[in-house]
């Protein structure tokens, strides 16, 4: 799986990072997202695709299974 | 429900619906999704309505919640354009306005809410994208506006307005704006922003009705403007469930579980339902609520049997400030400002109910600060055990 994040369609809402705090993170000075595993292991596929699903500004994406 | 349900049926195609249509697929709902909608675009993001695609930042096309491969892959049943108009929960059946119905084995109901109008003649509301652009182009220099209502919405809609450089009026009926949402004193200190950038907020203001040159208010004045936005709050989109036996006041009521009767569940703007974490019904219009509830439906529809208990939040965007709150702040006993400074509009503050820490509100504040009282609310903490007794302003009732 590939994620892909749109940062300008982020609201900082950061609830990415709860769900997969692994995978994402939030800049200090404006909580935008920070991407810090393009391609996540396995064992994670469903926290990032809960991660996509809960996004209230639909800026994550995943590619492929 | 012993057997999985083989047939889902969701009506309401917007970010609940879509959250709850995605969370079947991901945890291997094999069956049919009906994916039910009255407006005739797949489903599409509303924050953005009254911020970038209002100020012209976005045009349309950055709307749509997922890319149209995204929506194939879940393999919906979708039947925009259509409004659903009546439920039999006996024969486990929707009624659909092109005369169809749509049967299954369980259903989530995320129909939203709509605007509330006033009377007299039509004026603009904001909730679709149609609403949206329609009003976009009636703002700009040389144009005039009357908000009729400063909550978050009109607040938000007041200051792209002004930033497009239209003559603002700004009407709110109570004392100060937002107060029975944040308090007296923050809602004051968001309210100020309004003045310094040129917006004529005018409280204690109470508007009658909507008239051809603009508004007439409850003392019998008439104010004028070319364009009326009205953002009086809304109502649930719940008419359809009428003698459908399922409970409804101001929402379809739910428990804790976001279910209304056996295989019938709801979420989103339109579902009253019971927090156990704040021990109390409610019914939330926040964008990231309809997102979770979505979820948590369609988990329960599954047979997840997990309590749907979640620390609401909302964002605002005025002017230059990003307001965030988490919590359930409505009838608060006490508001702190904790860190940072009213006058400077930074600041974050803290919300008690009873002895419990149920809210803050931070303005201008990183969210990496913000995050640990999230996680302080959803523990249930005690007021005492996290506000300090010499906390640098103390607003609302003292103890």
């Amino acid at each position: 799986m590939q994620v892909e994040v749109d940062v300008p369609k982020c609201v900082a809402s950061g609830q990415c990072v709860l769900i997969a705090p692994d995978v994402f993170d939030q800049r200090d000075e404006d909580g935008l997202v920070v991407l810090l595993d393009e391609h996540p292991p396995a064992e994670l596929n469903d926290a990032v695709r809960e991660s996509a699903t809960v996004c209230p500004a639909a800026a994550i994406r995943l590619v492929g299974s | 429900m012993t057997a999985a349900p083989r047939r889902v049926v969701i009506v309401g195609a917007s970010a609940a619906g879509l959250a709850a249509a995605e969370t079947l697929r991901r945890l291997g709902h094999t069956g049919t999704i009906t994916l039910i909608g009255d407006e005739a675009s797949a489903p599409y993001d509303r924050p953005p309505l009254s911020k970038e695609i209002l100020s012209g930042a976005w045009t349309p096309d950055r709307l749509p919640l997922r890319a149209a491969s995204d929506l194939d892959g879940l393999d919906l049943d979708t039947r925009y354009g259509r409004a659903a108009i009546g439920l039999d929960p006996g024969a486990r059946t929707v009624q659909l306005s092109d005369g169809s119905e749509a049967a299954y084995d369980a259903l989530i109901v995320s129909t939203g809410v709509r605007p509330r109008h006033l009377p007299g003649t039509p004026a603009h509301v904001l909730r679709t994208l149609d609403d949206a652009l329609a009003l976009k182009d009636r703002l700009g220099p040389g144009r005039s506006l009357i908000v009729v209502g400063a909550g978050f919405l009109g607040a938000e809609a007041a200051a792209v307005a002004a930033g497009l450089g239209t003559k603002v009026t700004l009407l709110e009926p109570a004392p100060v704006p937002l107060a029975h949402a944040v308090g007296q004193v923050v809602g004051s200190v968001l309210s100020q922003a309004h003045l310094d950038h040129g917006v004529d907020l005018r409280t204690g203001t109470a508007v009658a009705e909507i008239v051809p040159t603009g508004v007439r208010l409850t003392d019998g004045s008439v104010l004028t403007a070319e364009t009326v936005l009205v953002a009086i709050g809304c109502r649930p989109n719940i008419e359809w469930l009428t003698g459908s036996g399922l409970s409804l006041d101001d929402g379809l009521v739910c428990d804790e579980y976001c279910a209304a009767a056996p295989a019938v569940y709801g979420a989103g703007d339109v579902s009253r339902w019971h927090n156990p974490l704040f021990h109390t019904s409610m019914r939330i219009e926040h964008r990231t609520n309809a997102t979770e509830q979505g979820i948590a439906a369609a988990r329960n529809l599954l047979g997840g049997g997990r309590p749907f208990a979640p620390v609401p939040y909302f964002w605002s965007d005025q002017y230059d400030m990003k307001i965030r709150a988490h919590g359930h702040l409505r009838g608060h006993d006490e508001v702190r400002i904790v860190e940072g400074d009213l006058r400077e509009r930074t600041f974050l503050a803290a919300y008690r109910t009873g002895n419990r820490l149920t809210g803050v509100l931070a303005v201008g504040m990183p969210p990496k600060t913000v995050r640990p009282w999230q996680r302080a609310i959803a523990a249930r903490t005690r007021w005492q055990d996290v506000i300090p007794a010499s906390a640098p302003t103390t607003t609302g009732t003292t103890p």
